[in-house]
């Protein structure tokens, strides 16, 4: 038999995502369908109808119904993946709390999309912030390389047994799931040495029976969140040994915890998680052209959230510009509150100006980028959206 | 310390004792008389609710038997990873799986999960204890309420006879989907139960067991008299026990020597106990007529 090659494929990224998970090789997948998610599943299915993936499929009747199968899947010993968006996402959201709760190490695309009122079916990452205090671990992809690439990485993490924890991939809903880009594709063999079989370290059966999801009583709670709470902070140790692991086995590398860009001697940094980030280093590029200090960071792992990684990239500038696709209400941006929570008590604070952009959808252009480095320049910023329609704003 | 481990079961009981349930608790013992009639090779997955709370207290459980709680409404698809697990695994043989839970947990709040999850057929057996409330939370009102049940949030009062509507046909409905087998039993005819729950276990495919459990508790009688309400319960005609198989009646426990009248049932229950009062006559007699309907209709007497 010929050996695999590693082959470069020019790919929609649902179908790359599809591709990985496929290389994964998950035993049960669950999914209901929902824009722009469906192509992910859609492939899927496909891979299933044709052999090349041999996995039970279930069909399920809601989002809720598609996370607690991939749960029970687990339970039983299973590698079990899902995938949704928006409002799957948060009909999902009881059953991810459980999930994690339980330790189940499920992987799950949660492609980006706005929320419901008003509708919208485009990008923004309001849905899977939501998820925020599950006990999820959360990445965020920039490209569909990466989301390709976290996807191997997720199993490696959820399934180390110093986690146990599902993991999520954030990924644009159509700015990443809908578009063509080429992709290094790994071998099967190459994914097979990456990932060994799943080895739970309880699952349900009659030949050792055990009791999974017990009531407690006020003496026994606190320490079983203290241990998720605990399996988070190992997780910030994997994600990094796995991302290494990766980089040596396939030689790529597009961040651990964070990604950095242009930041030695960076005055200017701008701050961002998802695809918005390869816009940002687009620009910064450019500006570095007109010999402005920009930089950028990336913020590749949400939870666990990287506190002194951030302060340790960003202490050295004068001025950190967040920019984010999530807002929330009442409050400010997401991403701006965990980072000034990150430098409080900090010496050589710069100072950080928060911005909203891109909600539903809204193209996120060089002009409006342009407009936050002009406003945080002159003052900070708590919470400030920056591409709003002024016209729309009118009173009636 | 707090060791795992697994004791052995206690007098060949794959559910324990010591467990919190209430005296004269109907479900507890339908969940024994169920797991000794299926034996020790299932995994459950058990919806929130009495049987999960009063069963599974960190850190002691009355499960000999591989056994999830995740969620309220969610256990037929917990099921249905499960089940789908096993057979991705390699492992189908290895277990039956059943999915179980309270009336509210499978007829109301995860009505959806459960059709869905019959729907698609998977291999697992499904049972609803039915104890016509919400007895974990207090005695509310379920869709498996009972005509004129008052439930504290269908309290009978001076504008009200309790509960307005009557149970919904969860065996008929789930029937209806194309589930080969669909049985309703009583924990009040445990050789029928046993029958059922092993005729159940042989059958391949979405197969759903109803069992009526009275609760001392909800229902306001006495502790001593679970078995003898359950069997009334039968003997008036208002729980009709039967078989579907594919769609058809094939079997239905018959009334001898001849149907009580529904106020022997309704009388030793305190949630019945404002239809003995003065002005109530007419409801007594909508509530016999749901009792001779369902002889009828299931031909439970020939007189």
């Amino acid at each position: 038999m010929m050996a695999q090659v590693r082959k470069t494929v020019v790919l929609e990224g649902s179908r790359g995502v599809a591709e990985a998970v496929r290389l994964c090789r998950p035993n049960v997948i669950a999914a209901y369908p929902i824009t722009p998610q469906t192509h992910i599943v859609e492939n899927l299915s496909q891979m299933v109808a044709d052999g090349l993936l041999k996995a039970e499929n279930i069909r399920v009747e809601s989002e809720h119904s598609a996370a607690s199968a991939v749960l029970g899947a687990s339970a039983a010993g299973a590698r079990a993946y899902t995938a949704t968006t928006s409002q799957g996402f948060l009909l999902m959201l009881e059953v991810l709390y459980n999930m994690a709760g339980l330790r189940l190490p499920v992987v799950l695309t949660a492609v980006n999309r706005g929320i419901s009122a008003p509708l919208t079916i485009h990008n923004d990452i309001q849905d899977s912030l939501a998820a925020r205090d599950t006990g999820f671990v959360q990445l965020y992809a920039e490209d569909n390389q990466e989301a390709l690439d976290m996807h191997i990485q997720a199993f490696k993490i959820a399934e180390d047994h110093r986690v146990l924890l599902p993991v999520l991939i954030g990924m644009d809903g159509f700015i990443l799931t809908h578009s063509f880009e080429p992709v290094s594709l790994p071998t099967q063999e190459e994914v097979d040495d990456f990932l060994p079989p799943y080895k739970p370290v309880f699952y349900l059966t009659p030949k050792a029976p055990l009791t999974m999801g017990t009531k407690t009583d006020p003496e026994f709670y606190t320490e079983a969140r203290y241990m998720l709470h605990k399996a988070q902070q190992n997780a910030r140790q994997v994600i990094v040994e796995v991302a290494q692991e990766f980089k040596k086995k396939f030689g790529r590398f597009s961040g651990d915890l964070i990604d950095t860009y242009l930041m030695e001697d960076a005055e200017i940094i701008f701050v961002s998680m998802g695809s918005l980030v390869s816009n940002l280093r687009a620009i910064a590029q450019e500006l570095r052209q007109e010999g402005k200090k920009v930089g950028v960071l990336k913020i590749r792992a949400f939870r666990p959230f990287p506190f002194e990684e951030i302060v340790r990239a960003l202490s050295g500038a004068k001025i950190v510009i967040v920019m984010e696709k999530d807002i929330s209400l009442g409050a400010t941006g997401v991403l701006a509150q965990e980072i000034r929570a990150a430098f409080y008590g900090k010496a050589n604070v710069p100072r950080l100006s928060g911005f909203v952009v891109g909600l539903g959808g809204r193209d996120v252009t060089r002009e409006t980028v342009l407009k936050g480095l002009r406003l945080a320049q002159e003052s900070d910023h708590l919470c400030t959206f920056l591409d709003l329609n002024p016209e729309l704003l009118e009173e009636v | 310390m707090y060791q795992i481990g697994v004791s052995q079961p206690y007098n060949n009981n794959l559910f324990a004792p010591g467990h919190t349930a209430c005296a004269g608790c109907g479900q507890s013992l339908a969940a024994r008389l169920v797991l000794n009639a299926l034996g020790p090779n299932v995994i459950v997955a058990n919806a929130t609710g009495c049987l999960e709370v009063f069963s599974s207290n960190f850190p002691q459980s009355s499960w000999e038997v591989p056994w999830i709680h995740s969620l309220f409404e969610n256990t037929p698809a917990v099921a249905s990873g499960i089940e789908a697990a096993l057979k991705a695994l390699g492992r189908e043989d290895e277990a039956i799986v059943v999915a179980q839970g309270g009336d509210g947990g499978f007829a109301d709040i995860g009505f959806g999960a459960l059709s869905g999850a019959i729907e698609r057929g998977h291999n697992i057996l499904f049972i609803v204890y039915d104890n016509e409330a919400y007895m974990n939370t207090g005695v509310q009102r379920s869709g498996l309420t009972p005509f004129d049940a008052s439930t504290t949030t269908s309290p009978a009062g001076g504008c009200s006879f309790g509960n307005p509507t009557d149970k919904k046909p969860v065996a008929q409905i789930v029937a209806a989907h194309g589930a080969p087998y669909v049985a309703v039993t009583s924990v009040g005819y445990y050789r029928d139960l046993e029958r059922k729950v092993q005729k159940a276990a042989g059958i391949k495919g979405p197969k759903f067991l109803q069992i009526h459990v009275p609760c001392p508790l909800g229902w306001g009688h006495d502790t001593s008299l679970t078995i003898k309400i359950a069997r009334l319960a039968v003997q008036t005609g208002l729980y009709p026990l039967f078989e579907m198989e594919n769609g058809e009646i094939t079997s239905v426990v018959k009334i001898t020597p001849k149907p009580r009248p529904v106020e022997d049932y309704l009388k030793p229950q305190a949630r019945f106990r404002h239809l003995f009062k003065p002005g109530a006559e007419e409801e007594l007699k909508k509530i016999q007529a749901i009792a001779d309907e369902n002889i009828r209709r299931y031909k439970l007497y020939e007189g």
